[in-house]
């Protein structure tokens, strides 16, 4: 369960101050699909990041699985999302000095799990890379790279997922070929996921969609 | 326990793309490490050589000294110890012409009269070998090589010294305890002591040194021996040293010396400190991604700090470990380079110790400064996935910060201890560590001015590259502190190095080409003084100065007798040992010479008038040693005969003019009976005049000595070659030391500049104009950078030259221009290589990977 109450950020900049999100209030329950769209700079990014933990709102509230992240230190945080949440980039985020399996690994490893490899490439062996697992993100196609992110998203076995963007540099077939894999995972787990995108071929995938204009929630409605 | 693996594995496999580059930044630590290990192993291993050898040092297990012949109750003591089981040696030292009948070729030497017994420890080499033996056989003498070229002489011609006659036996190669360089100062004639008095040299009131050296059946009989003979060496007339004693004296010189180039190290070691944290900055700036990615998986900021300060440790160790080679490497060499001055052969062995402290050392430099940028680390928030900003953004921490500023206590709090370890004293130690601090400040104060500069100077009318090339010095992420820290600082040690070197080679050319005679006679007796004087009038030459000398000691100063331990105390502290104990060559006028100042009291027609003939001028150092002042009253002991004088004035005496100069000068009245030698000074055309002028006057007065001053010229002038040598190893080592960390400092903003070359190429630059903006901006870095190095090393040129040479500073413009040139050239040339994939990349590869 997310719930996220009057969240407002607003940037200093000199003696001027620019609101990028005003008074957001919604809830999500325990296993859905969600679609926050809206065009360029409506804030999608900035509502991700203060839902996930990732920036702290000027004003409002985040409730995250019961915890109010919003009160919690910078370290608190990242041990919460080290727990209960997955994250899938536009720009994919491997560490590129790791291999693939590394890259998978690094959830459990931070969390001092003992049969990390093991769990890795069970993860990668079910997005269908098993056999690329050492591999550098570099040797790996876009589609590749974001299976490995989402094998890596999935390996601390997140309450919520979070996804910015994940099909917006990759080419259609391979966008929906992701989107696929999002959507099975949602559905085996349970996991809540979080979807940031400006395309409607992603968003028709949700199962609700909330849509953001100038900062404010303009549509929150069933997809 | 588990967690901690595991961040130990992420951090080892995290750092497969970085390890180069970080390798690199920790290598400006290596050769900080590598002086200190060099320099501490090189100690050691003399201690240990020096203990080793400490009898052939001494020539045996104690010796007895003494300045004039061994009074008859020394030498019963002498008998007493023979009889007791000891074995004696005895030699006498004193420097005489020596002539070679058949060519006619006199020169100065120094000559050893040594009984059959000599050495006692060790072995003399000769060539033609096994010939020491035969020394004692008849009247021969061995001799140093290089007076067979001086003499122009062989093996088997006939050497007079004094009046007696020596067959040329054969050259020694190798005497225990004396250095190579003692053969450059003084060259040696060895021969038989039965012999010393057909040569008729050892007169009253001659130069000598007697010396009897004794080989007891342990080293504690010695000690025992030498514990009786202390308390009654005054009246005795002589000094005891042990084998243990001359050890100590030589390790504490040794000790001083590798102190003061261990600071040498210790400043390498601090700009390799800078480079780390120049080095490990840049690597934190590409580690920015990582680290915000890291963030989002759930890893903590001490999780994430941990990772990086154990990449940026095993690296520094291996930086260390690097320098701890190429210590050991440059241990072997230093024997090789310093064998000349040297007393003891050297073995060289790796010293663990050192070793061990200087990984040590450098390590925790390397990770202390390493610290500096890493905490920052901590900072990066997660964010940086979804939304990048400017990396000095990313990575700007406030001054405030308690780790940031801790880590900075511990980088001065290591600087301190380092160096009063180092130093051995809390002062020195605490004031080198100010004197660093100050100059990196200078340097960062002059590298914000150049910025400010660069924003407020430069003017739209200047060409576009020109502009660009020095807004680059002012905008964000500019690299204008960390390179001008790193050049300013390599500029300030070259160039010091070189204003010292060339001041301490001005005063040295200064003194002997100043001085108006070349030629110098001494131990010229009253009756002979006229003799020598008619000879050089005879020659066509002139004597430029004659002046009387009288041997005498000081026998009571203020009513206490020197035989009387008291007089060693002062209410301004202890008096000098050597001052008290050692034998004055004194002379007697009364007006002051060309090479003296008078500093305080009268010394002038009114002390005339007085005809207060017990008035005496001290020199100012030496009354600074024996703590005296003016009115202070001062027995003398002139070769038996009780003189008392009154300071009535101190002087201070240019000792570096090559002119017969004196500690105390007397009232001529005073010492009108005393037995007088004189030192006569002579002008001669040429060299071949020289020659002929000597050869004349030790053919008629056997016993009088001279030294043709162009030869003490050339034996500086050898001395002094070697010394710059040195100079310029260390010059460059400073140089070399400079690279690394230059490099480092410039890699801090490579990613920067190369984008940017990129998008300028992308928006029309050509490659050229590229260049041009670059070469404007190291250019300027460059000329800066030298420019407050320069002015720095001028500042400690000064007060080293002023202060522990106390000469005069001589500017070596040419030389510092030069240096700085050099810095300039090699800024602008690893600025341009750090930035030439600016040239490589096309624009389109540079923008879709950032």
């Amino acid at each position: 369960m997310l719930v996220a109450t009057n969240l407002t950020k607003e940037y200093q900049s000199g003696s001027s101050s620019l609101t990028a999100l005003r008074d957001v209030s919604f809830s999500v329950p325990q296993g859905d699909l969600v679609a926050i769209t809206g065009p360029s700079g409506s804030g999608k990014t900035t509502l991700l990041g203060l839902l996930a933990g990732l920036d702290t709102p000027t004003r409002g509230t985040v409730v995250l699985d019961g915890d109010d992240i919003t009160a919690m230190s910078e370290d608190g945080r990242a041990k919460l999302r080290g727990a209960k949440v997955g994250f899938v980039f536009q720009s994919f985020q491997l560490i590129p000095a790791l291999t693939a399996l590394e890259n998978v690994q690094v959830p459990l490893e931070l969390r001092g799990e003992r049969d990390a490899s093991v769990r890795a490439r069970d993860l990668l062996a079910r997005v269908g890379l098993d056999k690329r697992g050492s591999h550098f993100p570099a040797q790996l196609s876009g589609g590749e790279q974001q299976r490995v992110a989402i094998a890596r998203a999935f390996a601390n076995a997140p309450r919520i997922l979070f996804a910015d963007e994940p099909t917006g540099n990759l080419d259609g077939a391979t966008g929906e070929m992701i989107m696929d894999t999002v959507v099975a995972l949602n559905r085996e787990s349970g996991t809540t996921v979080i979807i940031v995108t400006h395309e409607q071929t992603v968003a028709t995938r949700a199962r609700r969609l909330i849509r953001l204009n100038d900062g404010a929630l303009v549509e929150d409605r069933a997809a | 326990m588990h967690l901690w693996r595991s961040i130990g594995r992420l951090a080892w496999r995290e750092s497969r793309t970085a390890r180069r580059r970080l390798l690199l930044s920790m290598s400006s630590i290596s050769l900080g490490v590598g002086a200190l290990v060099a320099i501490d192993s090189f100690a050691a291993n003399l201690t240990s050589s020096l203990r080793e050898q400490s009898r052939a040092l001494l020539g045996g297990d104690i010796a007895f000294a003494a300045r004039r012949p061994f009074t008859p109750a020394a030498d019963s003591l002498f008998d007493s110890l023979a009889k007791s089981g000891v074995r004696l040696a005895r030699s006498t030292n004193f420097p005489s012409m020596a002539v070679v009948q058949r060519t006619g070729n006199t020169r100065l030497v120094q000559i050893r009269a040594v009984s059959a017994e000599y050495p006692l420890y060790g072995e003399i080499t000769t060539e033609p070998a096994g010939n020491w033996s035969q020394l004692q056989t008849g009247a021969h003498a061995l001799i140093d090589p290089s007076l067979l070229v001086a003499l122009d002489t062989r093996v088997g011609d006939t050497i007079t010294v004094g009046y007696a006659r020596f067959l040329i036996a054969g050259t020694v190669k190798d005497v225990p305890g004396t250095p190579g360089i003692a053969e450059m100062i003084g060259p040696r004639v060895f021969i038989p002591a039965r012999y010393l008095p057909e040569t008729q040299l050892l007169q009253f009131g001659s130069t000598a040194g007697y010396e009897v050296l004794g080989k007891t059946r342990t080293p504690a009989i010695a000690e025992q021996v030498s514990r009786a003979v202390r308390p009654r060496r005054r009246a005795l007339d002589i000094n005891v040293r042990t084998a243990e004693q001359a050890e100590d004296n030589v390790s504490e010189a040794i000790g001083e010396l590798a102190q003061f180039i261990g600071v040498v190290g210790l400043v390498a070691l601090l700009l390799g400190g800078l480079g780390v944290a120049s080095g490990v900055h840049a690597f934190v700036a590409r580690k920015i991604d990582t680290v915000a990615i890291l963030r989002c998986l759930g890893a903590t900021s001490r999780q994430v700090l941990a990772v990086y300060v154990l990449q940026a440790a095993a690296m520094g160790v291996l930086g260390a470990a690097m320098g701890v080679a190429l210590g050991v490497g440059m241990q072997f060499l230093v024997p090789i380079a310093l064998s000349d001055v040297l007393p003891v052969d050297v073995s060289v062995r790796p010293e663990l110790s050192a070793m061990i402290a200087g990984l040590l050392v450098g390590a925790w430099v390397a990770l202390a400064f390493a610290l500096r940028p890493l905490v920052a680390l901590r900072k990066i928030s997660p964010l940086q996935t979804l939304r990048r900003d400017a990396d000095s953004q990313v990575l700007r921490v406030h001054w405030r910060d308690i780790p940031r500023l801790m880590v900075n206590v511990a980088i001065a709090a290591s600087v301190v201890t380092i160096a009063v370890l180092r130093t051995g004293s809390l002062t020195d130690g605490i004031g080198m560590s100010i004197g660093a601090g100050l100059a990196l400040a200078l340097l960062a104060a002059s590298a914000g001015a150049l910025a400010w500069l660069a924003r407020k100077g430069v003017r739209p009318r200047w060409p576009y590259v020109l502009r660009q090339g020095l807004s680059n010095l002012h905008r964000p992420a500019n690299q204008t502190r960390p390179v001008i820290l790193a050049l300013g600082f390599g500029a300030f040690l070259v160039t010091t190095l070189y204003v010292v070197q060339s001041s301490l080679l001005e005063r040295f050319s200064l003194g002997v080409g100043s001085s108006s005679a070349n030629v110098v006679f001494f131990d010229v007796q009253q009756d002979q003084s006229e003799g020598v004087d008619s000879i050089v009038r005879a020659g066509a030459q002139r004597v430029v100065q004659q002046a009387p000398v009288v041997v005498m000691r000081v026998s009571s100063i203020n009513g206490v007798a020197a035989t009387d331990d008291r007089i060693e105390q002062t209410p301004d502290g202890p008096r000098a040992r050597w001052a008290l104990r050692r034998e004055y060559r004194s002379t007697f006028r009364d007006t002051l010479v060309s090479s003296e100042r008078l500093i305080s009291g009268r010394w002038d027609a009114a002390t005339r008038a007085a005809s207060d003939t017990s008035a005496i001028s001290v020199e100012q150092d030496l009354a600074r040693d024996l703590k005296l002042k003016l009115g202070d009253v001062i027995t003398w002991d002139v070769q038996g005969v009780p003189v008392t004088t009154r300071i009535t004035s101190l002087r201070s005496v240019n000792w570096n003019r090559f002119e017969p100069n004196f500690f105390i000068v007397f009232r001529p009245e005073a010492l009108a009976a005393a037995p007088i030698q004189y030192i006569m000074t002579a002008r001669t055309a040429d060299g071949a005049q020289t020659a002929r002028l000597q050869r004349a006057v030790v053919s008629r007065f056997p016993n009088v000595s001279s030294i043709d001053l162009s030869l003490i010229q050339s034996t500086i002038g050898k001395i002094l070659e070697r010394v710059t040598v040195a100079v310029r190893f260390l010059a460059l080592f400073s140089l070399a030391m400079a690279v690394p960390v230059l490099i480092s400092a410039v890699a801090g903003s490579r990613r920067d500049r190369v984008r940017e070359g990129v998008l300028l190429k992308t928006l029309g630059a050509t490659r050229a104009q590229v260049a041009r903006i670059m070469l404007a901006e190291y250019a300027a870095l460059g000329v800066l950078g030298s420019a407050t190095g320069l002015l720095l090393a001028y500042v400690a040129g000064w007060a080293i030259t002023r202060f522990v040479f106390d000469t005069e500073f001589t500017p070596a413009i040419g030389p510092s221009l030069g240096i700085a040139g050099l810095m300039i050239g090699m800024t602008v040339t690893i600025g341009l290589l750090a930035g030439r994939e600016v040239f490589r990349e096309t624009a389109m590869t540079a923008l879709r990977s950032d």
